[in-house]
């Protein structure tokens, strides 16, 4: 194994090994998925729903649990003094590829258990191609990781950071959005597997894009 | 292996107020530096940029090994760091501290070489305890072990002494006696029992080197 895997394989054990013992991130993740399920399931009532609208809410739900929780990656090195030592101890490389793994790791869990509630609590959600649905999901959860990684390591040097990230995240990720959810909305109303792969390489393509730019990017922003 | 570090014109600047500028230093294996001036003077800014954590605004600093000049992206690798600012992990003991820095490094460090460091700056005890029930002294001795984890050509210590009881300076002082044998040390300190320490001093308030030259 290399070093620099090693150092990033470590960074994430080490990463995963905290949050069980601090639940830093966790809470408030778990806590924002089940009070906004909660929240849609009592507005929507009885009502109708389309599966268009549905498609939209479960990504509105994704994104805004990630703003609030995967920021707390590098933020909570800041918070505690450690990111010197980690600067002292690993190159950038390595801290950016734990943390991205670690990112990927907990969104996946995450969005595991938002679609499982969501498919339990939501009944008008009926999803009818799982291939889409499930590719779309995963491309989404390492597209949206990719991105929030860079981003909070931004993000954690400024003074505003509860406010800045949805706001500097939103236009980043507005591509990502768009396609998700209309990938989803495949997904719901049945289509073929093929009709969705243009969406699957926009994904596939922004993922790529991301994590090549935060690659080159991340030693600048890790140093000052 | 021998080792060199060569500061040039080192010039550093916050919000257009510039700390302290044309600092250029020159240090060979054997030789002890110790940084003074008075609080704001940039003590621990030169520090962080020798150890490549901070940049310079202006000029470079490098170390070379047997005359070949270190990357800066690995020069961490082949330095020590201890100072009131930095931080290890509160929820690990301090074992899995040392056990994660000796991984994340990519080293394979014995477990027994581990605890003997522990044991020298007598945490062996607590070794197995979380940080955060560390008092402030036994943080900044388990500070000292996690510097020296990897046998560092270049030690850099700000505060040296700083939250140490008498037993813990004398361990501090008898570090960085052996650190002169085996390398380069430089500390940052307004203690004059710190000072005494060191062949050379830099003060950054009249950036005039005392006890023989801080310039190359």
């Amino acid at each position: 194994m290399s070093s620099l895997w090693y150092a990033s394989v470590t960074i994430f054990v080490k990463d995963l090994r905290s949050e069980l013992r601090t639940r830093y991130s966790l809470n408030s993740l778990l806590m924002f998925v089940i009070t906004t399920l909660s929240v849609i399931l009592f507005s929507l009532g009885s009502e109708n729903v389309s599966s268009d609208v549905l498609s939209g809410v479960l990504w509105i739900i994704i994104f805004f649990s990630t703003m609030s929780g995967l920021s707390r990656s590098f933020v909570s090195e800041e918070e505690r003094g450690t990111v010197m030592t980690l600067q002292l101890t690993a190159r950038p490389l390595a801290v950016f590829f734990g943390k991205l793994l670690f990112n990927t790791v907990l969104l996946a869990a995450l969005n595991l258990l938002t679609v499982t509630l969501y498919l339990l609590f939501i009944t008008n959600f009926v999803v009818q191609n799982y291939t889409i649905f499930i590719t779309t999901m995963g491309l989404g959860t390492i597209g949206l990781a990719s991105a929030s990684t860079i981003l909070a390591a931004i993000i954690a040097k400024a003074n505003t950071k509860g406010t800045l990230y949805p706001v500097l995240s939103f236009p980043i990720l507005l591509p990502l959005l768009l396609t998700v959810i209309n990938a989803t909305k495949m997904s719901v109303e049945g289509a073929a597997v093929y009709e969705a792969f243009s969406e699957f390489q926009i994904l596939i393509s922004y993922f790529i894009v991301i994590t090549t730019i935060s690659y080159l990017l991340f030693e600048f922003v890790w140093k000052e | 292996m021998s080792i060199q570090l060569q500061a040039e014109g080192l010039a550093k600047t916050f919000n257009r107020r510039t700390i302290f500028s044309g600092i250029s230093l020159s240090l060979r294996e054997g030789e002890s530096l110790a940084v003074t001036g008075r609080n704001g003077s940039g003590k621990s800014t030169l520090l962080k940029i020798i150890s490549g954590v901070l940049s310079p605004s202006r000029g470079r600093c490098f170390l070379k090994i047997d005359d070949r000049e270190v990357p800066a992206a690995s020069s961490y690798t082949h330095l020590g760091f201890v100072s009131p600012y930095l931080q290890l992990y509160d929820e690990f003991s301090g074992i899995e501290n040392l056990e994660l820095f000796t991984r994340i490094r990519g080293h394979q460090v014995p477990r027994p070489f581990i605890e003997a460091l522990l044991e020298r700056v007598n945490l062996a005890q607590r070794s197995r305890d979380q940080v955060r029930t560390y008092s402030s002294g036994m943080k900044q001795r388990l500070k000292y072990a996690f510097a020296l984890l990897h046998n560092p050509q270049l030690l850099l210590l700000d505060e040296p002494t700083s939250n140490l009881d008498s037993e813990g300076m004398a361990t501090v002082y008898q570090i960085m006696e052996e650190q002169v044998t085996r390398g380069i040390l430089i500390i940052a300190t307004n203690d004059a029992e710190d000072l005494k320490r060191t062949d050379r001093v830099l003060d950054l308030n009249s950036l005039a080197a005392e006890k023989g030259a801080a310039t190359p």
